[in-house]
């Protein structure tokens, strides 16, 4: 059976997680050392310990987050991220940068290394280099693939393959993208942020909400409409003579009908996104899904969505996994 | 200092291709050029055959020549091209890891700004893997400048002019532009030698499109921060290539170099040939990358 990862940004989550049928739940220690460093999200050692202790003794494993790029002169606060996590007993480790990955397979042998989506390995010779160089057990792919890509992926690589199936949705290589610092000052890869909140504010004009990133507007809607939040690739600009979602339309990832063709290529897990939602939202995100996924294992057709309300803006795509979305 | 000539991030027709590359050997004061394709393979045809022509070209012109991988490789034709890059003779700078793959250990290879060096222990895994020269990220802070320069024993680079290459994807928004998709583009990034202009809706310059890549509308020019990366230790600027005006950009930065001008003299003199409306040269500084000092 594909193993259905889910996302706890709190122990809370967490629970609602494994009790909704989660395989694996992913999060990560409250500071820069994770992707998803938002105010009041994340773990710290203590709660990791007992939320580590509940998953297991619920037969569900943790996976550790750690996929931010250490910042030069500060190594030490990510090494010893990685210690915690094993101590903890945590199942396996998410990792992105090379120098940390090398730091791990000296120094932690035994703690399994999955490598985040962060690290954007996007073909065979890279993630077999990840495999030899690091010992990497699992790659999470990068959201830049169609299903015939990972499908060939697969046929060439040892290590196992997880990808994004809900959620939101990157429209460019994880791990590569400078534009949240490029406006605000703070990225994914520094600082385990996009687009902060702290960096954005909503003004009325003539009549309309503009949503602002850094003094930037990415989005005008109409006073009463519902105003997006202004992530940056999301935006509404113009280039030219034309005007309108230059990057990404405001939707997120619905890979749901895709799951049996995921099955088939060969993916091992499969993974929501959405560390930063509240429980209710994980728990309900989670029982679909893992309603899918028993489905796809006994052969049975995919029950309809459920999902569509819960998606960014209420749409969904399939995103790179179709190959017209390039 | 030493200067680099990045690799062309843009698409131009081989003539203009030919041309520029025979000027920079002929005219550009520079130590290091790198020649290649960064951004889509689909490109790389068009001119291929002209390669090894305009690497000897400014070896002859006493310059050191490197060749990039693309940014993001997938498709198996792009892998193998990658492998084959191997072969050529020529440096390999490395803006994806799968190179990697390719490189048999022992061989030397340079690290571009492509690929994330953030800290001490990547940079030393590098090295150690055969890295003789890095090119580091565009978003790094000063602090992290001089902590890697002084833990390099490869010389280190910086970004020193261009537009900032923000973000790569696996969707072509040139294409999008067009209402195509990536695989009948009908390459009309041609149309853009130095990246198509998003503007957000209050006419603010904010990015600019290149295929799949996209850059900062801004160009970044980081000659105020000369001083700071000097202090740190960096060897060298990277300037990234323009469709007019780019060998008087070399000159202009030569010249900072060798202390005849000063950051403001150059940017003053070169406004007109900036692509972008203004400057940026902000993510040194730890502000936003967008920020320009110069601004008054």
């Amino acid at each position: 059976m594909m193993e259905l990862i889910c996302p706890a940004g709190t122990p809370a989550a967490l629970h609602a997680a494994v009790k909704a049928g989660a395989h694996a739940v992913y999060c990560g220690f409250a500071d820069e050392t994770n992707a998803r460093n938002f105010p009041g999200l994340n773990f710290s050692r203590d709660e990791l310990s007992a939320s580590i202790a509940f998953a297991h003794a619920s037969g569900a494993k943790v996976l550790v987050a750690i996929n931010t790029f250490p910042r030069a002169g500060a190594e030490s606060l990510w090494h010893q991220a990685v210690a915690d996590a094993e101590t903890a007993g945590a199942d396996a480790v998410i990792l992105a940068d090379i120098g940390l990955l090398a730091h791990a397979a000296e120094h932690h042998p035994d703690l399994r290394r999955h490598l985040s989506v962060q690290a954007a390995a996007a073909n065979p010779d890279m993630i077999n280099f990840y495999a030899t160089a690091f010992g990497v057990r699992r790659v999470v792919l990068p959201r830049v693939l169609t299903i015939a890509e990972i499908a060939a992926i697969n046929r060439e690589i040892d290590v196992e393959t997880e990808v994004f199936v809900f959620g939101g949705l990157c429209v460019m290589a994880e791990g590569r993208c400078s534009l949240s610092s490029y406006i605000t000052g703070r990225s994914p890869n520094m600082n385990g942020v996009c687009s902060p909140p702290s960096h954005v504010d909503y003004a009325t004009e003539d009549g309309e909400l503009a949503a602002k990133l850094g003094g930037y507007t990415i989005h005008r809607n109409a006073k009463d409409a519902p105003a997006p939040y202004p992530t940056l690739c999301k935006g509404c600009f113009s280039s030219a003579d034309k005007t309108g979602y230059v990057f990404e339309d405001p939707t997120s990832l619905d890979a749901t009908e895709l799951l049996p063709a995921l099955a088939k290529a060969g993916v091992t897990a499969l993974k929501i996104e959405g560390r930063q939602r509240s429980r209710s939202y994980v728990a309900q995100v989670v029982r679909s899904f893992r309603a899918a996924v028993d489905a796809v294992e006994a052969g049975r057709p995919v029950p309809p969505g459920t999902l569509a309300r819960l998606t960014e803006g209420q749409s969904a795509t399939a995103g790179a996994y179709r190959k017209t979305w390039r | 200092m030493e200067l680099t000539v990045g690799p062309n991030q843009f698409f131009w027709d081989a003539a203009q291709w030919q041309d520029f590359y025979a000027r920079v050997a002929d005219e550009a004061p520079v130590d290091r050029v790198v020649l290649g394709e960064l951004i889509c393979s689909k490109r790389l045809p068009f001119y291929q055959t002209h390669i090894p022509e305009a690497a000897e070209r400014l070896v002859a012109a006493g310059k050191r020549v490197a060749i990039t991988t693309l940014a993001l490789v997938t498709l198996k034709r792009e892998r193998n091209l990658t492998a084959e890059l191997v072969d050529m003779g020529l440096e390999v700078e490395v803006n994806d890891l799968s190179a990697l793959a390719h490189l048999p250990q022992g061989a030397g290879f340079s690290v571009g700004p492509l690929v994330n060096v953030y800290n001490e222990g990547t940079l030393r895994w590098l090295v150690k893997r055969g890295a003789a020269r890095i090119c580091l990220p565009p978003e790094l802070p000063l602090a992290s400048i001089e902590t890697l320069a002084a833990a390099s024993a490869a010389p280190v680079e910086v970004w020193g002019w261009g537009r900032l290459p923000l973000a790569i994807s696996g969707r072509c928004y040139h294409a999008r532009l067009h209402d195509r998709a990536k695989d009948n583009c009908q390459f009309v990034c041609a149309e853009d030698p130095d990246g198509r202009a998003v503007d957000t809706l209050d006419g603010q310059e904010f990015l600019a499109v290149n295929g799949v890549q996209t850059l900062s509308g801004s160009c970044a020019n980081l000659s105020p921060q000369l001083p700071g990366f000097r202090r740190a230790g960096v060897a060298g600027l990277r300037l990234s290539p323009q469709s007019q005006g780019f060998v008087q950009v070399c000159g202009l930065f030569r010249d900072l170099i060798d202390g005849r001008i000063d950051a403001e003299a150059l940017s003053a003199t070169a406004r007109p040939l900036a692509p972008g409306a203004s400057y940026c040269d902000g993510f040194p500084t730890g502000k936003a990358g967008v920020a320009w000092s110069g601004a008054v």
